[in-house]
């Protein structure tokens, strides 16, 4: 016994050693509850992170295009329709009105990090008798590729892309029969034609993306698409992507502008992966809840075994406070035991799982994030449930008559 | 009297108060103890001397009647004041030993030092292993107390009711479960600890022969005490 400790942590340490098979059940019981926890919150941020960078990486937060066009109904003097049934129009490929200003004002928000034009349209990729339709982005490179990571998934050649430039994806230059360093002919639907050479070819990992992603400079897309001077839509990155939603509606709202959010755009992953969170959060609360019953069961036998001691006690002098914080200590020192045995428990078994668990192309499922916040949360979270658990025990236990206790 | 350490005035117990099964335990009981007392308590099972030995040990509080510890009326204080009055000025020492059975016989002894902090930290180990070599356990000293016997466990439980220096030690039948030798050496250690310490005692006995040993016998009968004093012992009859 060391006598420098005070005697709420003495007592507290010296009874759970004495009834060390009980203490150890409980901080088995507690670590597996932890082990849980720690595993999915870091299995599920992984994935969360997974899905995050393929989307945002892959894509602007926020997109802004032109408005749809839409025609209005004719109608007669007396203001009665000529023709009730309207038929949408087909839309054009056009350039956003004023869009320097519109770029230049979504700049100044503090809530936006890059802005990057670009123009948006479609192609013909032609070499030799074969000829692929393609998706033709032009970019400045500069804030473009801050916004959409496609250095990424660069595989050969480098990024660069000079007005006679274009990279393309693995398997358009595959079914084309070119390669690095190889010139294409490029031709718009107008008929203007181009020719560039492949400065690096990239894989996005989807067949369907490789085969019609391409990327030139914005000067080059607009020469190719007959709009000098035009964008066909301003790409933002934003400095939160949650906020991503919120912030497109207000520039929708201050512009002539049609503004989509990544959450809106990929809102059935979005609401998959929040419900994914929310089940989360749910096994954490009911794992929570076990390992405070577990923890309040355990020490309101303990106290029913040493109402003696207690007694004993409470007539040398231990007040009631003291008695109190015995329980207390007890329950927060199985917690955070708990929580450390459980802490390494669900990073071995995440390790093991990160290991076995591939997708089909080999690559890991989910990146491995051991953020040391998740454990010191889990060992904070452990300990306050702990103590709270342990209060009513320890009130039962501060009230003892100890005339009864001794008594029995 | 400067040398008087507890006195009780019309001192009454109940229980149920109030109710049709009410129980009166104690009836007007006046008794005072002096420094250097050793007072044996008698009576028979029922008798209300338990009672009487709670309120004198600040367990329980009177119904009525006046309760003084060194001129201070002990109904005055809080709950805390008592428990803290209750840890410096008496000790106990129970019948079945009721040593706390986590801790080795030392760390039993240093448990109200640790709890009051009155001692120096430093002092505390040696000043418990010093008591426990003056009631003759210095070999045992480290041994868990579940694995002593019952006449070890008996002397510890002393040794662990004067760590806080007592001006009254409670003993409860305290050789009530020992055989005829442990009985009459556990006495005898009380008797020698109470010269030496001047630490009063008032113990709780059925055994007639040593109750005879001590300077005074206090009688509870129905509630209500009658004294006797032992010749040729000090302190006669107060």
């Amino acid at each position: 016994m060391n006598p420098l400790l005070p005697f709420d942590w003495i007592t507290a340490l010296r009874f759970l050693r004495e009834g060390r098979m009980q203490t150890g059940f409980i901080i088995g019981g507690i670590a597996i509850g932890v082990g849980v926890i720690v595993f999915m919150s870091a299995m599920l941020a992984g994935l969360e992170q997974n899905f995050l960078k393929r989307v945002l990486t892959s894509q602007p937060q926020v997109q802004l295009l032109p408005p749809d066009q839409i025609a209005r109904p004719l109608r007669f003097d007396e203001g009665e329709f000529a023709e009730p049934v309207v038929q949408r129009p087909s839309q054009r490929v056009r350039s956003i009105d004023q869009w320097q200003a519109i770029a230049a004002e979504a700049h100044r928000m503090e809530e936006i990090a890059v802005v990057s034009p670009s123009m948006n349209g479609s192609a013909l990729a032609v070499r030799g008798e074969a000829s692929r339709s393609i998706s033709l982005t032009g970019v400045d490179p500069e804030t473009y590729f801050q916004i959409v990571k496609v250095p990424d998934y660069l595989v050969a050649g480098q990024i660069r892309l000079s007005s006679d430039d274009i990279l393309i994806g693995v398997d358009l230059a595959r079914e084309i029969g070119a390669a690095l360093g190889d010139k294409i002919n490029v031709t718009a639907a107008s008929g203007a034609r181009r020719v560039l050479t492949i400065a690096g070819l990239l894989d996005f990992g989807m067949k369907a993306v490789n085969l019609r992603t391409t990327y030139v400079s914005l000067r080059t897309a607009q020469s190719l698409l007959g709009m000098i001077g035009g964008v066909t839509s301003i790409d933002i990155a934003v400095r939160d992507i949650y906020a991503a939603e919120t912030i497109a509606q207000r520039i929708a709202a201050a512009h002539p502008v049609q503004a989509d959010s990544w959450i809106r755009t990929n809102a059935q992953f979005f609401s998959a992966m929040r419900a994914q969170i929310n089940t989360n959060t749910l096994i954490r609360v009911f794992v929570g809840l076990s390992v405070a019953f577990g923890i309040a069961a355990v020490l309101v036998v303990s106290v029913i075994q040493r109402s003696k001691d207690i007694g004993i006690l409470r007539a040398m002098g231990a007040r009631r406070g003291q008695i109190l914080r015995v329980f207390l200590i007890q329950g927060g020192l199985l917690g955070f035991l708990g929580s450390l045995i459980g802490s390494a428990l669900g990073m071995g078994v995440l390790l093991y799982w990160h290991s076995v668990a591939r997708q089909a192309d080999g690559r890991e499922l989910f990146p491995l994030i051991l953020d040391p916040r998740l454990f010191i949360g889990a060992a904070l979270l452990a300990t306050f449930v702990g103590v709270l658990s342990a209060a009513m025990p320890a009130v039962r236990a501060a009230k003892l008559d100890p005339v009864v206790a001794i008594r029995g | 009297m400067a040398d008087e350490i507890i006195r009780l005035e019309a001192v009454t117990k109940a229980y149920n108060t109030g109710l049709p099964s009410q129980t009166q335990v104690l009836h007007g009981v006046d008794l005072t103890i002096h420094r250097g007392d050793f007072v044996a308590l008698m009576g028979p099972s029922g008798s209300g001397k338990s009672t009487l030995l709670n309120i004198i040990g600040l367990l329980d509080r009177p119904t009525s009647g006046r309760l003084s510890i060194h001129d201070t009326d002990t109904g005055t204080l809080d709950d805390a004041g008592i428990t803290r009055l209750r840890g410096r000025t008496i000790g106990f020492v129970f019948q079945y030993h009721m040593l706390i059975s986590a801790f080795t016989a030392t760390e039993n002894v240093m448990m109200p030092m640790v709890i009051d902090r009155g001692f120096p930290s430093s002092e505390i180990e040696a000043r418990a292993r010093g008591l426990l070599d003056e009631v003759g356990l210095s070999a045992v000293a480290d041994n868990l107390a579940p694995n002593m016997s019952g006449g070890q466990q008996q002397r510890v439980a002393i040794a662990r009711a004067l760590a806080m220096n007592p001006d009254l030690v409670l003993a409860d039948e305290p050789t009530g479960n020992l055989d005829t030798k442990s009985a009459a050496d556990i006495f005898a250690l009380m008797r020698r600890v109470n010269a030496a310490a001047g630490a009063s005692f008032l113990i709780v006995t059925h055994n007639i022969e040593l109750a005879k040993r001590c300077d005074r016998i206090v009688e509870v009968i129905d509630g209500r005490i009658t004294q006797y004093g032992n010749a040729g012992r000090k302190g006669a009859m107060a």
